[in-house]
């Protein structure tokens, strides 16, 4: 680390500790049941089944699963895209199902996987988009409202935090995949959030983009006390950058715990069908999944 | 590794943060006050100047500054002084104002639903025109003219209702498309488009065929799109209906901009999507069907207006929708300048030279923009 980033570590401890764990829960998700409508007539299909789990407040929980297990839907549950059918979904204590959207929109930040754009936006109006649950509601004169001096000062400094700066100018239409994925990240950010859920954040990024945005999330935590619910298939990337991993199968809670409880080689195998190598992390000590790989011949 | 900027509470805007704000303000990247009343300005006296091109030509030009007279005078309530003028005033006031204030507010508020339509539906090529939402309008006006509203001391206001009905019957259809697929995708959206038409355009040329011939000549030149020389009382009749839609439009702009990102996304940033989509469903019928049953199907405004003043000026509604309600004004004004001296004194319907100009634009758009549809 260098010098600079010593004195903003001694600042940022000098400030009141910004993430304690205070043994708050940020969601709370009670035997919740889930599943789409139009599967209504099959009985057996519940894509969530009778779920129960809490996150912490200012914690990094991965949510990893097989393809189907439910994670996105899960996602979407938590951030009331969609309603479960029974069970009850708090947030800091308050049950969702009573919160207005926008409510929700000033707590609960969501990145999904889809990003793609049809118009023509900027990167900076993108961004600043972000601000819009904390306008006032101008239902009928305020279709001009302009935002604050505030409210972009906010959308720069999210736009900085996801290293965008030098795109602000340029149209979300014409960004590559991952510009477009830190443009909508920092769009969550400009909401001001204490939970952000993401889903497959790192899905189009290179890695050097896969390791800043990872830090960066684990960052915001430590800094600002963010709660951080990310759902991924790279179980590495979950592995060391998650406090807690949340691993799902059919809907259900196969696994809750620290890295080293879930990634386990009889887990992974009896969820995932297939044999996987799971070591230490040379550098953290946290567990690593390799693939067995194919069998090399000798001679060459 | 990277560091964090400094966190910015709520509340605690200060001088070391205005300059940021500043940046980002002064490269255009985002709207501002400033660009837009430079926009809006700019647009605004363009529309100025067009209107009064389009009072000077005519089936005999008449002067500028006879023009400018006679608008002065009218303002100021004076009476004219010799006879040239009067008849110069009887001409304007009573024949090429009135339409040419007509060709505005239809061109105006068929850009604005277009531009309501493409965020709503994310599709910018939706169109009150090619989602057979005029149709569905015309079908409305029809029947309210095959039962005699028409006839009624409430005419000017009665086809207008009937309109709306019409136009929002087509939308209840395309919004059952929209929530099915979440989004209207391209080939969707034209298939809902002209199956629409077809049913729509279908029932209309039977109420035709079952009017009086002299009714139905009527009815087949309004179909076409017309503006001809409309009565003060009509134009308000009209005007009462644009001026509850497009202001309840306007104070939807930043909603739009939210639903432009799509449907999940806008929920996500607070917006009930629900209730926003049905409300500006509910605009764009009000809105197409006010206009339809007074001038007919007059096509591709909604769709090429919005598309060029997005190129030029971005996709911000709180810009788009008013730039394109101006741009749409003045281009119809325009375009049905040029339908009424052409041939003068034979009249074409406007109609016919907006789809001249619309329907290739269209076409280069599906042919060689694919990029732009998604």
């Amino acid at each position: 680390m260098s010098g600079k980033s010593q004195s903003r570590t001694a600042e940022t401890m000098s400030r009141e500790p910004m993430c304690a764990l205070t043994g708050r829960h940020a969601y709370d998700v009670q035997s919740v049941q889930f599943r789409y409508q139009s599967n209504e007539s099959h009985a057996a299909s519940w894509i969530l089944d009778n779920l129960s789990f809490h996150v912490q407040e200012c914690e990094v929980l991965g949510i990893v699963g097989p393809n189907g297990s439910g994670k996105t839907s899960l996602l979407k549950v938590l951030a009331r895209l969609m309603i479960p059918q029974q069970g009850r979904i708090d947030l800091f204590g308050r049950d969702v199902a009573s919160m207005r959207q926008r409510e929700i929109a000033r707590i609960v930040g969501v990145v999904q996987q889809d990003t793609q754009q049809l118009f023509p936006f900027t990167v900076a109006e993108t961004v600043l988009m972000g601000r819009f649950p904390h306008r006032p509601r101008d239902r009928w004169a305020g279709g001009f409202g302009w935002e604050s001096r505030e409210d972009v000062a906010i959308a720069e400094q999210a736009m900085m935090t996801m290293d965008i700066v030098h795109l602000t100018h340029r149209v979300v239409t014409g960004l590559s995949g991952g510009e477009r994925q830190r443009t909508v990240i920092a769009r969550a950010l400009a909401q001001t959030p204490k939970v952000l859920l993401l889903d497959e954040p790192t899905a189009f990024l290179d890695l050097e983009h896969q390791i800043e945005i990872s830090s960066v999330l684990r960052r915001l935590r430590d800094e600002r006390g963010l709660t951080v619910v990310l759902v991924s298939h790279d179980l590495n990337l979950v592995s060391q950058y998650c406090d807690r991993i949340l691993l799902l199968d059919h809907g259900r809670v196969v696994r809750l715990g620290p890295p080293k409880e879930v990634i386990e080689p009889e887990v992974l195998e009896f969820v995932y069908r297939c044999r996987v190598l799971v070591d230490p992390h040379p550098g953290s000590g946290l567990p690593r999944v390799t693939l067995p790989g194919r069998p090399v011949s000798s001679k060459t | 590794m990277k560091q964090l900027p400094a966190m910015i509470q709520p509340g605690s805007c200060t001088d070391a943060l205005s300059h940021e704000s500043d940046r980002l303000a002064s490269h255009g990247a985002i709207l501002t006050n400033s660009r837009w009343m430079t926009a809006l300005g700019i647009l605004g006296f363009t529309t100025i100047v067009v209107s009064l091109v389009c009072l000077h030509f005519g089936a005999q030009p008449i002067a500028y500054s006879e023009i400018l007279r006679v608008l002065f005078d009218a303002v100021s309530h004076k009476d004219g002084t010799d006879e040239t003028s009067d008849i110069a005033r009887t001409i304007l006031l009573q024949v090429r104002l009135p339409r040419i204030l007509l060709g505005f507010l239809v061109g105006c508020s068929l850009a604005s639903v277009g531009v309501a339509l493409q965020a709503l539906l994310r599709n910018p090529l939706a169109d009150p025109y090619v989602l057979g939402v005029s149709s569905g309008a015309a079908l409305g006006a029809a029947v309210g003219v095959l039962f005699g509203a028409g006839t009624t001391f409430l005419a000017d206001t009665a086809l207008p209702a009937c309109g709306f009905a019409g136009g929002l019957l087509a939308l209840v259809v395309i919004y059952r498309m929209a929530a099915t697929y979440g989004q209207l995708p391209i080939h969707s959206l034209l298939l809902t488009g002209v199956i629409l038409n077809a049913i729509f355009s279908a029932l209309i040329m039977f109420i035709t065929s079952i009017l009086e011939p002299n009714r139905s000549y009527g009815m087949m030149a309004w179909l076409m799109g017309t503006l001809t020389a409309p009565t003060y009382s009509s134009l308000v009749g009209l005007v009462i209906y644009l001026v509850i839609g497009l202001c309840l439009l306007f104070s939807q702009m930043r909603v739009l901009n939210i639903l432009a990102l799509g449907e999940e996304s806008a929920r996500t940033l607070g917006v009930d999507t629900e209730r926003s989509k049905r409300f500006l469903f509910v605009l764009t019928a009000l809105v197409t069907g006010a206009v339809v049953s007074v001038s007919g199907m007059i096509g591709f405004i909604g769709m090429v207006v919005p598309h060029a003043v997005r190129l030029v000026l971005g996709a911000d509604h709180r810009l788009l929708l008013p730039a394109s309600a101006l741009v749409g004004g003045t281009f119809l004004m325009s375009a049905d300048t040029v339908a009424r001296t052409l041939i003068a004194p034979t009249e074409i319907p406007v109609g016919i030279i907006t789809a001249l100009a619309g329907g290739p634009f269209f076409v280069y758009l599906l042919l060689w923009r694919k990029d732009r549809l998604a």
